[in-house]
């Protein structure tokens, strides 16, 4: 299996369950190439009917932010609740929003 | 050469075989073609045919589990075996049907002798190395294809239901052997030679699957079956693409005397059979 991880670069599985949703990230696997990866996603991930659509992507083509920035990042976030669009008065003609 | 002796002596039985299923079928070809078919033990030989090719070949894929050269592979290689086995499943149910003993699908599958498991000889050879498997499996792949899409509109609406199920998952089986024989064909000079060889190996026991004995004729005039001689070119043609594409050589056409299509198979069914059976013969009736 060394060999093989050798050779085979990390791909990244995206299953969209159903039409409307969004694809979701459902794991991980290995294999030579994207074509290579859509099988074995088809294989690993759909095989109980979980799918109907899959994106891979090359583990290495996805930037990730640093978690040890996670506070320059989302820190100043948490303090500005007048940005949740909770501070407008609703028309009483409008039923649900 | 034990082998080509038992060949020879089943020689006599073949005709036999051939004149007692088509006793109906020889005088109903120049009139009534209806009735050929519909004979339930003709009828039960030909699903036995293609159950039985589903069935061994399932059977050899599902060797590789734990054993594949990767854990995607292992999967891919198991799910391909359990679409076969569903094959086998839905059409050893019908057989059973159509013989109307009382015997189950399992009995079928479990309890046959090997002479009476009526597979192509290509899907009970061994699964050598990982390309002699995937060989077998492009083109069996090939032919199991252009055979559902046939029986698609068969006649026979049990047949078509099965058809057109097994349709969808055999293109995918073409699309994962093929891409996995184009890879080894053009990869490295080690993975080429191995798929040259094991080409050259399984080559011959390709002929089979088009020769229309006198059972297959029937079923093609009764509106069963396809005639195995109308898929033949569009099998050769997908096949070469396939070759082309992979940098393999179409090996020459050589002499053969396999026919497991009538119940005449080389050495090594008997022991995929023995594992196979063991379960159900050493605790008959068993269930989980």
């Amino acid at each position: 299996m060394d060999a093989e991880q050798a050779d085979w670069p990390l791909f990244e599985v995206f299953v969209r369950a159903r039409a409307g949703l969004d694809h979701k990230h459902v794991g991980s696997l290995h294999a030579s190439d994207a074509r290579m990866a859509l099988d074995h996603a088809r294989d690993l991930y759909t095989r109980r009917e979980e799918g109907v659509s899959i994106w891979v992507v090359r583990s290495s083509e996805i930037t990730a932010s640093d978690p040890s920035e996670a506070d320059a990042f989302f820190e100043p976030a948490r303090d500005k609740v007048y940005r949740h669009p909770t501070f407008y008065d609703i028309p009483p003609e409008v039923k649900t929003l | 050469m034990s082998t080509s002796a038992a060949g020879r002596t089943s020689t006599a039985g073949r005709t036999s075989t051939a004149g007692s299923t088509s006793t109906a079928g020889s005088t109903s070809t120049a009139g009534n073609t209806s009735t050929a078919g519909n004979t339930s033990a003709a009828r039960l030989r030909y699903v036995l045919r293609i159950a039985d090719l589903s069935l061994v070949l399932g059977q050899r894929l599902g060797e590789w589990v734990g054993h594949a050269p990767a854990l995607e592979e292992d999967l891919g290689l198991a799910n391909i075996a359990l679409d076969l086995l569903g094959q086998a499943r839905l059409l050893l149910a019908y057989g059973a049907e159509l013989e109307g003993r009382g015997r189950s699908e399992d009995d079928l599958a479990f309890l046959r002798a090997p002479d009476e498991y009526l597979n192509p000889t290509l899907v009970e050879q061994p699964n050598g190395d990982f390309a002699q498997t995937i060989v077998r499996q492009v083109l069996i792949d090939a032919f199991q294809l252009a055979l559902f899409e046939g029986l698609a509109t068969s006649r026979d609406e049990r047949l078509a239901g099965v058809a057109g199920k097994a349709v969808k998952e055999t293109r995918y089986h073409l699309r994962y052997s093929a891409d996995w024989l184009i890879r080894l064909g053009d990869g490295t000079e080690e993975s080429h030679t191995r798929a040259q060889a094991a080409l050259e190996r399984l080559w011959p026991h390709t002929r089979e699957l088009f020769e229309e004995d006198a059972l297959d004729s029937d079923m093609a005039a009764a509106g069963i079956a396809p005639r195995l001689a109308d898929l033949r070119a569009g099998w050769s043609a997908e096949i070469g693409r396939i070759l082309a594409e992979a940098t393999l050589q179409r090996p020459a056409e050589r002499y053969h005397r396999w026919a497991g299509k009538r119940g005449e198979h080389g050495e090594h069914l008997g022991y995929l059979l023995a594992e196979m059976q063991w379960m159900q013969r050493t605790y008959p009736g068993a269930r989980w």
